[in-house]
């Protein structure tokens, strides 16, 4: 680990306890989404579409309706048309196809029945009269003139317009004399590239639990990233009152942006409310592949003008996202990514546009790691020409606090500089490239964001403390919530007992997105402790006799002086005689989350006559601000890594003609295995958040945003070919090896 | 669908010919997906993994026994059958993960007639035979004749494979078999290729190649053999137009699909690549061994 600014010294911050969710786990009592059983409960199977964009001229659910074990069938019919302009109107018909399908995968009919073989008999046993429609599977065909519309329902986002495009939305950048800097270049380099749609790929896949009572009250059990929006979603599908709606988060196998929207729970909602029974669903992994979001397939064209020392003067690029059948913000944040270098000149066109795919869904740092692989392969490309150290170009040009964000905003205090040489100077580097093999270095970042949270910190008779928070534990966050309670009340973290709870038990969170969870949720945790112990002195001194300002809250006890230590054990126990229960809810829209940047570093061999590319060695270094945990740190960082390095090399999607995908399996959809990997090696590197009080940057996203391009500049310099196609499958590698 | 686990191989012969539509199954590492993906179920499953037979491995008068529904895991990990055939173990050794090996046999994965099979190359190169319970007897044939097309076999309903035989090696005899995945493993092959090889007087005087996952069976390559016979090991290894007509033989030979996992053109080049790759390696046991 690196510490590259002073800060105070933490008794709790930075260990690295065993996490309080660890036994659950390892013993598997954990409970995830699917492990839920309630009694009379029915099991339902979805209809999907075998076509990749056709009118649905009838559905006819009679012979399915009289099957054994049939309880309810739903379609479109039995949930409200949501107006185009309603938030929640393309998960609606995501979820529930009305009218048109546009996908293969897309749902259109749902039922329940006592088990899951009749169920799927039933949903085989619908019959649907469709009038097929022109399939639009790429970017290029959905923005070429002329193009058939994807989805009618869409309009370009902020263009103002209300006809239907194929265009999500069009973002143009400019700053500087873009012109006159490549007039004056003395060196160019162009490149176009594209990266292919790949999945998340959580080992959980989508599941609920839905039992609508006789009051219309749902019950929801179900996996998510945030229980607030299950509900909110929910709510809004069904045109119910949110009160109506209560949810309980499992526990979640994995996530990574893709279970930041829903699919299942209004079906299993209506199933039960028309059924009145319990109703589960469980997709397959097929069905997770084919109708759950993956991260928008792309193309870009980068060109950087350098000058012969390496300053880099201008950037002018376009950057296409194929989103899939809804609107999507990806172009606009992809239009964000490429603020990692001054660039005094810059022109930049990012553009989204829908495809009769499944509607994308975030995926870690959503939309900057196509971006990253296409600036960061030019940019190793112009220091291979230059013959400079990557990383001394990087350093040349790296954005530091007060330069320029892509959109004109200025950075806030960043480490990116730190990662950099924390790359430069680790043994990784600084050793030599092993024979046979070739290096590549390669950065990205992630803004971060910081959004709604709520938490409460109960204080117990004894001393020990509950600390309830709204954001699901998706890497580790119980533990860090509790090490931040530690530090803030001075008392054993196994004191405290960290909980995630449902949605009428805790004030509202927003979903885990941005990797704010320990940033945000963990501000609102901080500030409830601090709220505590001004209630703790206030108490302490009621107890000691002193005037409450004469208390001072230290390691765990009120001190005054002449008095001895008053440990927070002796005050609780005497609550209730001194004002009652000590309990603090803390709300907050937190703003001020600090963008993380990473530096990645890769040592590959490649197979010259099978164009098999190796990754032997691996190292990261990236800021974390402050690190809570920096287990669970490391762990993201590793993570996100693992992720990127199975979109470089083998992750697509394979579709036929008519958009059914052809891989939809964990055989052929290739996410890396174990031993595919080599030891991802960490190096956390702490440049303080200034907006957070013990200074953390979310950190769960950034990791996946380096290692295409890390990998890509490391096999061009193994083969001296530039690989610009993902992923860097052995055929696509042979292929580029026989045109050198 | 119903469950039998006879004890005997006349008591699975029985079982099969009472009940059309049954199927035998070793592991069911094949059978268990096939059903889950939407495959008809079989009105009855016969276990043949609680026969003593099918599970015996012997080594006996110059012949090696295998019983086709032995776990993989437990040729793997038996060294005396590992040093004769080193090439079939490690093939055996690469059908799906550790958990599948407690229950993956090479009855099953010959049987299964996948393309892919990574045990069947080498079983062929080193000309294992099938014992094949047929009628109330056995019938015995190559177990290149076994697979006739993807999942179709020359088994007719009722029969089952009992038993493979190996003969020793002659002395100076390597195998080795290598398959090109994207990964190191839980993966298909998209090209295997097994060599078999015998060298006397320092010079290749016997070859078998054969290749996987590039036409409807594995194909032995006679040309890619005939180009080893006769080949010198010059300080330990073939000169580079020996190992070149190695490759261009088995390439010659593939007649693969494109599909999912790879592309003709890319299958033909790495059958080559493979198949001259095997052959070194094999050439270096044989040197070893001898």
């Amino acid at each position: 680990m690196t510490v590259t600014e002073d800060r105070p010294s933490y008794k709790w911050v930075g260990t690295r306890p065993i996490r309080h969710d660890g036994y659950d786990k390892v013993v598997g009592k954990a409970r995830f989404a699917a492990d839920l059983n309630l009694p009379g409960q029915l099991h339902a199977a979805i209809l999907r579409s075998p076509h990749g964009h056709a009118r649905i001229l009838s559905i006819d659910t009679s012979t399915a309706e009289a099957m054994p074990g049939v309880k309810a069938v739903v379609t479109a019919a039995d949930f409200p048309a949501l107006d185009v302009g309603n938030p929640e109107h393309d998960v609606a018909m995501n979820l529930m196809a009305r009218d048109v399908v546009l996908y293969v995968g897309h749902a259109l009919a749902a039922v329940a029945a006592s088990t899951r073989a009749e169920a799927q008999a039933a949903a085989a046993a619908i019959e649907v009269e469709y009038e097929l429609l022109p399939v639009v599977l790429s970017l290029d065909e959905s923005m070429a003139d002329g193009a058939p519309l994807v989805n009618d329902d869409n309009r370009t986002a902020f263009s103002g317009s209300d006809e239907p495009s194929n265009l999500a939305t069009v973002t143009p950048l400019e700053r500087g004399d873009v012109d006159g800097a490549f007039e004056a270049a003395d060196l160019i380099v162009e490149r176009e590239f594209d990266t292919a749609w790949v999945h998340q790929g959580y080992i959980e896949p989508h599941a609920c639990v839905v039992d609508v009572g006789a009051d219309g009250k749902a019950d929801i059990w179900a996996s998510s990233q945030g229980h607030f929006r299950v509900r909110s979603q929910t709510a809004a599908v069904l045109g119910w009152d949110t009160a109506r709606v209560k949810v309980t988060p499992a526990e979640i196998g994995g996530g990574f942006g893709g279970k930041t929207t829903i699919y299942l729970e209004p079906v299993a909602a209506r199933l039960s409310e028309k059924s009145g029974r319990p109703v589960k669903i469980t997709m397959s992994r097929d069905e997770v592949l084919r109708a759950t979001g993956p991260a928008p397939a792309s193309k870009a064209r980068i060109r950087i003008a350098a000058t012969n020392d390496g300053e880099l003067t201008a950037i002018d690029g376009w950057i296409g996202y194929a989103v899939g059948c809804t609107n999507d913000m990806a172009g606009f944040i992809g239009a964000m990514s490429v603020a990692s270098y001054r660039f005094p000149n810059l022109k930049l066109e990012a553009v989204a546009a829908l495809t009769n795919t499944p509607k994308s869904a975030a995926y870690r740092a959503p939309s900057a790691p196509q971006a990253a692989f296409a600036i960061e392969s030019v940019i190793d490309e112009i220091a291979q020409l230059l013959e400079m150290d990557p990383i001394d170009l990087r350093l040349k040009n790296a954005v530091v606090e007060g330069d320029p964000t892509a959109m004109g905003s200025p950075h806030p205090r960043i480490g990116f500089v730190e990662c950099l040489e924390a790359i430069r100077d680790s043994d990784h580097y600084r050793s030599p490239v092993p024979e046979g093999t070739a290096r590549g270095v390669g950065s990205g970042f992630w803004f971060n964001i910081g959004e709604q949270s709520s938490a409460t910190v109960n204080l117990n008779e004894d001393g020990t403390a509950t600390v309830i928070t709204g954001s699901p534990d998706i890497g580790g966050s119980r533990a860090s919530m509790a090490l931040m309670a530690a530090e803030e009340l001075g008392i054993d973290v196994y004191r405290i007992t960290p909980v995630v709870a449902d949605t009428e038990s805790v004030g509202f969170t927003d979903v885990t997105e941005g990797s704010r969870a320990t940033f945000a949720t963990g501000m609102a945790v901080v500030n409830a402790c601090r709220e505590l112990i001004d209630q703790l002195k206030t108490r302490a001194a009621t107890i000691l006799g002193v005037e409450a300002d004469a208390v001072d809250w230290v390691d765990g006890a009120a001190v005054a002086e002449d008095k001895d230590p008053l440990p927070l054990a002796d005050i609780t126990a005497k609550a209730k005689s001194t004002g009652g229960p000590l309990t603090v809810t803390a709300s907050l829209n937190a703003g001020g989350a600090g963008p993380s940047f990473a530096v990645h570093c890769c040592d590959v061999a490649v197979d010259e006559e099978t164009g098999q590319v190796t990754v032997l060695r691996y190292t990261t270094a990236q800021d974390a601000g402050t690190a809570i945990h920096p287990s669970y740190v490391e762990g993201q960082m590793q993570g996100g890594t693992a992720q990127g390095i199975g979109w470089a090399l083998n992750e697509e999607y394979v579709y036929d003609d008519d958009g059914t995908m052809l891989n939809a399996s964990f055989l052929d959809y290739r996410v890396p295995v174990a031993s595919d990997l080599p030891m991802i090696e960490t190096i956390i590197v702490e440049v303080p958040n200034p907006a957070h009080p013990y200074g953390v940057r979310g950190v769960g996203e950034t990791g996946i945003v380096p290692p295409m391009a890390t990998i890509a500049n490391a096999v061009s310099r193994a083969t001296g070919a530039r690989l610009t196609s993902l992923p860097m499958s052995p055929p696509k590698v042979l292929a580029v090896l026989d045109d050198r | 669908m119903r469950y039998a686990a006879p004890a005997t191989v006349d008591e699975a012969q029985t079982l099969l010919s009472d009940n059309p539509g049954s199927q035998v199954f070793a592991g069911a590492t094949d059978l268990v997906p096939q059903i889950r993906a939407g495959r008809p179920s079989p009105s009855m499953v016969v276990d043949l993994k609680r026969i003593d037979r099918l599970t015996a491995v012997t080594h006996e008068g110059g012949q090696w026994t295998i019983g086709a529904a032995t776990p993989t895991a437990d040729l793997t990990r038996n060294a005396e059958f590992t040093a004769a055939f080193p090439g079939l173990s490690e093939a055996a050794g690469l059908i799906g993960s550790d958990q599948i090996q407690n229950r993956s046999s090479l009855g099953g994965n010959l049987a299964n007639a996948s393309p892919a099979a990574d045990s069947v190359p080498a079983l062929i190169a080193n000309a294992g035979q099938a014992v094949i319970a047929s009628g109330d007897g056995t019938r015995t044939v190559p177990a290149s004749e076994i697979a006739t097309g993807p999942g179709r076999t020359s088994l007719a309903e009722g029969e089952f494979i009992i038993e493979f035989t190996l003969d020793d090696p002659p002395a100076g005899t390597g195998d080795a078999y290598l398959r090109m995945i994207p990964r190191t493993e839980m993966d298909i092959a998209i090209v295997g290729a097994a060599v078999r090889l015998t060298i006397a007087d320092n010079a290749v005087s016997e070859a078998t190649v054969v290749l996987g996952a590039v036409a409807p069976t594995a194909v032995s390559v006679p040309d890619a053999a005939a180009a080893l016979v006769g080949a010198s090991l010059n300080g330990g290894g073939f000169d580079d137009a020996t190992l070149a007509a190695v490759a261009d033989a088995a390439s010659a030979a593939c007649n693969p699909i494109d599909d999912k996992r790879g592309t003709i053109a890319y299958r033909q080049r790495v059958a080559g690549v493979l198949a001259k790759r095997a052959a070194a390696v094999a050439a270096e046991r044989a040197q070893n061994g001898a």
